[in-house]
């Protein structure tokens, strides 16, 4: 366990020096609490003029807006979208750290004497990843809080209700730490394959595609996200992430790593 | 503290390592001489337990590798090619992170004892990345001894370092020594070596010769003694050629290079017939074949 610990406080103590990680994990969370605060907020000085618009709209939204009016109903449309949008930040914000971890060490050439300790592969990948999960997701809940707050502050009790539904707090505090893990595992995976940073970034960061078709299905109406998808989705990346840290584990190989990268 | 049977490593087709068999003593400087892809550093990441070997087998402190790979590296020091240090963090973070990593008892003790060792005390508190490649090397040396190993592998430890800076780690591997740690160097360094080393070993691939530089010397060139004289040598040949202790005399300008095996022996006869002879003696001076002319012509033969 203190190897573990040691392995993140490490982790943290580099990475946080590291401009560009520090850009990625607080540029995403301040975008994305204050669009949806902005759009709120433009969306209420034109309440009066959405009053008058037709209401063949309201189809489009099904049972969302049931018993609701078209402006209070847009805007539980767009709380829902960005709330989805704020399970896109935890899978986001980790990519860049936990890419680095482990083909950044190799390009550093820290990587040998790190693997020269007697650690284990279990305990040097656990470290990385959970040093890349935690800021993750204690950035995505800290952004979800600022932007629940806000958005009390801007929209009636109805409109609230609806946004922060059951759904949504367990999509964003039980299955958002799930797929931190998920896209986490992942990078360290490729990240102990590939020699390039960059293509360890880029190939992890395929893991956010089927949350961003999520987010586009919800938007165009194809899917309507529902309590049974969102404990769907967690069932699913929770047996996903087990196997995801088995391989990543079984798939970190000491002697490629340190023989095959030049 | 070091013993290894055919040890050997293949990389696909690639052989690194073919058949090394060393036998290592408690204490013993080891100096493992050889030209660059020779196989090295491969043998010292087999050693450390970083990489399996394809055949034969080692024992490293009394731990076989590939079996007892955790006890290894717990009870050896490695500093690698490159320091590999954590250029962002500060020179005690750095030891902080290796010392608890090597499950030393206590940390900031251990870390403040090589910090100071080495001259970095000072410095402590400055990011490794700020640091000269001499100050570097010695952080990543301190590393490599916070857990106190009783063996300790050092590859290329003054390889890029001024001189200055490659003195100050040759003096201290010399503490080490005197500690009586089991130092294995692989070096390219050879005068390094002829003056750390107990023994060294001629590497390509393969093991071409172990012995003391000495030994070396001795099975390569024989012992041969300089007769410098005060004029033309030639003329002294038929005084000294027909003696029966001599494996070989050569005449060269003024000098008089004789190959005999026990010259503490019989250089006093030497001296006294060529005196006789009206040989002007200047001095007389053991030949000391440089490590490098060997190392050339063991590495070159293969």
């Amino acid at each position: 366990m203190k190897k573990i610990q040691t392995i993140i406080r490490k982790e943290w103590a580099e990475v946080f020096k590291n401009r560009l990680v520090l850009f990625t994990v607080a540029f995403l969370p301040l975008i994305l609490t204050a669009l949806p605060l902005i759009t709120l907020a433009l969306t209420n000085s034109f309440s009066g003029e959405m009053e008058s618009v037709s209401t063949g709209s309201m189809d489009f939204f099904g049972e969302m807006c049931q018993g609701l009016s078209e402006a209070d109903c847009t805007n539980v449309y767009m709380l829902n979208i960005y709330t989805l949008m704020f399970m896109i930040l935890p899978v986001a914000i980790p990519v860049t750290i936990a890419a680095y971890s482990i083909v950044g060490e190799k390009t550093a050439r820290s990587l040998e004497p790190l693997l020269a300790t007697p650690i284990t592969t279990v305990e040097l990948l656990v470290g990385k990843m959970v040093a890349a999960c935690i800021p993750a997701v204690a950035v995505t809940w800290l952004a979800f809080l600022i932007y629940a707050v806000g958005a009390w502050f801007m929209v009636n009790d109805v409109v609230f209700a609806q946004a922060m539904k059951p759904m949504w707090l367990l999509a964003i505090f039980l299955v958002s730490p799930l797929l931190t893990l998920l896209a986490v595992s992942v990078a360290v995976m490729v990240s102990s394959r590939v020699t390039d940073p960059r293509v360890a970034e880029q190939l992890s960061a395929l893991v956010i595609m089927p949350l961003i078709l999520l987010v586009v299905g919800q938007s165009v109406g194809l899917i309507l996200i529902n309590e049974q998808i969102i404990v769907l989705i967690g069932v699913i990346v929770a047996v996903a992430d087990g196997v995801l840290v088995y391989l990543s584990v079984k798939l970190f190989q000491r002697e490629a790593i340190l023989t095959r990268w030049k | 503290m070091i013993k290894t049977e055919n040890l050997t490593k293949k990389f696909g087709d690639n052989l690194a390592v073919d058949r090394l068999t060393l036998d290592i003593g408690e204490g013993e400087v080891f100096g493992f001489l050889g030209p660059n892809g020779a196989g090295k550093t491969t043998t010292v990441r087999m050693l450390t337990s970083l990489i399996a070997p394809t055949a034969g087998t080692a024992v490293v402190n009394g731990f076989q590798i590939g079996y007892d790979d955790y006890d290894i590296r717990r009870s050896v020091g490695i500093l690698t090619e490159t320091p590999g240090l954590y250029d962002r963090l500060s020179a005690w973070r750095n030891l902080t992170i290796f010392a608890t990593l090597y499950e030393v008892a206590d940390v900031p003790g251990q870390v403040e004892k090589y910090l100071r060792m080495l001259g970095l005390w000072e410095r402590r508190n400055d990011e490794a990345g700020t640091f000269s490649k001499g100050m570097r090397q010695k952080l990543a040396i301190a590393r490599a001894l916070l857990h106190e190993p009783r063996i300790l592998f050092l590859d290329e430890p003054t390889s890029g370092l001024d001189p200055e800076a490659a003195k100050l780690v040759r003096d201290f591997i010399e503490e080490l020594k005197e500690e009586g740690r089991t130092i294995f160097i692989c070096t390219h360094n050879l005068d390094e070596a002829d003056r750390l080393c107990d023994r060294v070993a001629v590497f390509k691939t393969r093991l071409r010769v172990v012995d003391t530089t000495k030994g070396l010397r001795e099975q390569m060139y024989g012992r041969q003694v300089v007769f410098h004289l005060a004029e033309t040598a030639v003329s002294y040949l038929p005084i000294v050629q027909n003696q029966p202790y001599l494996r070989h005399v050569e005449a060269v300008d003024n000098k008089l290079v004789i190959a005999l095996d026990d010259p503490e022996t019989y250089n006093p006869d030497l001296i006294r017939q060529l005196v006789e002879a009206g040989a002007n003696i200047q001095f007389v001076g053991e030949l000391r074949h440089s490590l490098e002319d060997i190392y050339l012509q063991l590495v070159n033969q293969a």
